[in-house]
């Protein structure tokens, strides 16, 4: 993979980076990414970012747990092996309800937590770069990608960091 | 974030901080060297659970015949543990998703050690079901796999399966929605760290950058998964309620037992997070972030949830006279004044009596007090287990077979080797992972800190120490 280029500035408080991402907008600057030691609400319709399909992902897999667990239970007490249980019919639906429920709920957290593991490109052992270490614990960035701008972009980019208030601004090859 | 703040509401985390003091101050207890009470703490636990191992193979090698147990009386110790770590589990749970779907922000200092708890209390509940069938190495019968025998597949119709799907979701969820939340908290602690301990957490926090879209998609995800648990956790104990009320045992065959059972293990669940959080945020010195405020709001589930299991253990008296059938009658004041009058004594003194001191705001937020109330509830919940289980069979349909069960020294080194694994496994905890959630405190900050709330929210934000001082006078 291509090496990127970014710039990148580091501001001290999560309002000010929403006003400079406000900023950004008007200016129509692409920004490359945001990165925060928290979730900062309000970020996402300013970037641009839709709402998350993970939980549609999450009613899918619930269903296919559903699914799953009915029919097999189905299968086994009429088909495969019928056995009568207290006088009780052999398809003795809501008997099933409670393992039909746990396998709902099992294959729906599965899946949308692997799911949410793959989109991320995140697992165990997977190390992706860090802009900056503190990142993690006090500081909110804003990223430019500049391997191919030029430099009017690049100096349009550093003048929009320290203009809205970013304490630091850096380059880095990731 | 233009955040609402309400004067009324007390603080949640004290001390002036911001986000770097957080930082600094929950990720401390798991950079340092562990501190002598820690490794004398951690020196106990294992011992216990060595003991615990030691007496675990001694049932396995000379079989359950050295557990006390006779053809009365089925389940004792064993079942009554069990119960009980399923139940101490559920408030790791309730307040890790209910309390999230309402939005309550007091979780935020103590859903993580609590979400802990529940994992290490559900392995210790899923020991018990594992060793007290006797033969334990053929215990993945329980499991529907296709088999030679037929294929001979398990009973689906029943109540002590559907209990093996429910705690293994259980505890998976569990797990999972633990983890997830972690590894934004690893990823501090990686980028904090160098040499060993980088590549350790460089592992453990998956690759984690903070960007906008993972939080967007975090969020989502804690959302839904809350979403699920809060059903689920509200299953497994009504399934575990189920072995019985599904049974025809005078005592236990009852509807009430579900949602009492629930009750019950989110009482004595809180119970346990109590007492692991009054210890925990004084050791660790974690008293900014756990405040009096969380203990008062604990305190106050405590006194709910206490007052319902009374409701429920007077509601099934009045039933059982209610009923005009003798047989629950007898069952019921057995209970009361029978050969374990005891245990019936010491759970309504701990579950009902003692947790109405809480009506009292001074009691709720007394550290001492609420730590030995949080032992207390956990003794009576024990005792709730034991009078359901062996009060009930001892005392069956036949008086030929009564028969009195007491433990032998091997089901109590269970018990207590159960402690000591449960304990090992949180002492560890607190030296590996932030026992308080870094990311989710900093998010609140500005809506629950002290320099954002109260008196001081009023001049705007941002104040420094002295006009804090000033508005405090």
């Amino acid at each position: 993979m291509k090496n990127k280029e970014v710039l990148f500035g580091l501001y001290n408080d999560e309002e000010l980076l929403l006003s400079a991402v406000k900023n950004a907008n008007e200016k129509h600057l692409d920004i490359m990414d945001v990165f925060s030691p928290f979730p900062v609400h309000g970020l996402d319709p300013l970037l641009g970012l839709s709402e998350s399909r993970l939980h549609q992902a999450g009613f899918i897999y619930g269903a296919i747990g559903t699914l799953t667990a009915f029919l097999f239970m189905t299968w086994v007490f009429t088909r495969d092996w019928p056995i009568i249980f207290g006088g009780k019919p052999y398809w003795s639906v809501p008997a099933f309800i409670p393992i039909t429920f746990e396998l709902t709920v099992l294959f729906a957290s599965i899946g949308m937590v692997v799911t949410y593991y793959a989109v991320n490109g995140q697992g165990p052992g997977v190390i992706n770069p860090v802009l900056d270490d503190r990142i993690t614990d006090d500081k909110f960035c804003i990223a430019f990608e500049i391997n191919d701008a030029d430099e009017d972009t690049i100096e349009q980019y550093k003048s929009f960091l320290s203009e809205t208030g970013a304490e630091e601004v850096r380059t880095k090859t990731i | 974030m233009s955040a609402i703040v309400s004067p009324i509401r007390e603080p949640l985390i004290t001390g002036h901080k911001d986000y770097h003091q957080i930082t600094e101050d929950i990720c401390a207890p798991s950079e340092r060297t562990p501190s002598t009470a820690w490794v004398i703490a951690f020196m106990v636990a294992v011992s216990f659970l060595g003991l615990g191992m030691f007496c675990i193979l001694w049932t396995i090698w000379f079989g359950i015949g050295t557990w006390n147990l006779n053809r009365t009386i089925g389940w004792g110790w064993d079942i009554t543990n069990f119960v009980w770590w399923i139940g101490i589990g559920h408030a790791g749970t309730l307040i890790s998703a209910i309390l999230l779907l309402f939005r309550q922000k007091w979780r935020t200092g103590v859903n993580r050690a609590a979400e802990a708890m529940t994992i290490f209390a559900v392995l210790c509940a899923a020991l018990f079901p594992g060793i007290h069938v006797g033969r334990m190495w053929v215990v993945f019968y329980f499991f529907p796999y296709p088999n030679t025998r037929g294929p001979l597949w398990v009973n689906f119709n029943s109540p002590l399966l559907w209990d093996l799907f429910a705690i293994s979701t259980y505890f998976t969820v569990s797990l999972l929605f633990w983890y997830t939340g972690l590894v934004p908290d690893f990823a501090t602690l990686r980028d904090r760290a160098s040499g060993l301990r980088k590549k350790l957490y460089s592992f453990l926090s998956f690759g984690w950058t903070g960007a906008a879209k993972h939080w967007s998609r975090f969020e989502a995800l804690s959302l839904v998964l809350a979403g699920l648990a809060t059903p689920l956790v509200l299953s497994v104990h009504t399934i575990v309620s189920f072995d019985f009320a599904t049974s025809v045992i005078p005592g236990w065959h009852t509807t009430i037992f579900p949602p009492y059972f629930v009750a019950g293990a989110i009482f004595s669940g809180f119970a346990m997070v109590l007492t692991l959080m009054i210890i925990t945020r004084k050791i660790l010195k974690l008293e900014d972030y756990i405040t009096i405020e969380h203990i008062d709001s604990m305190n106050k589930v405590i006194l709910l949830t206490g007052t319902i299991v009374g409701v429920a253990y007077l509601t099934e008296l009045f039933i059982a006279w209610y009923s005009g059938y003798i047989y629950e009658q007898f069952a019921f004041m057995n209970r009361v004044q029978g050969i374990y009058w005891w245990s019936y004594v010491g759970m309504m003194s701990c579950n009902v009596l003692s947790p109405q001191i809480f009506w009292s705001s001074k009691m709720r937020r007394n550290v001492t007090v609420t730590f030995f109330m949080s032992i207390f509830v956990n003794i009576g919940m024990w005792f709730e287990r034991f009078v359901i289980i062996p009060t009930t069979l001892a005392r069956d349909y036949l008086p030929s077979s009564w028969s009195y069960y007491s433990p032998t020294w091997v089901e109590i080194g269970i018990f207590l080797g159960t402690l000591g694994i449960f304990f090992t496994l949180y002492l560890g905890f607190t030296r590996v992972a932030p026992v308080v959630a870094i990311a989710e405190v900093k998010s609140i900050l500005k809506t629950a800190g002290d320099q954002y709330t109260g008196e001081n929210a009023k001049g705007g934000h941002h104040h420094g120490h002295d006009s804090v001082k000033e508005a405090a006078h």
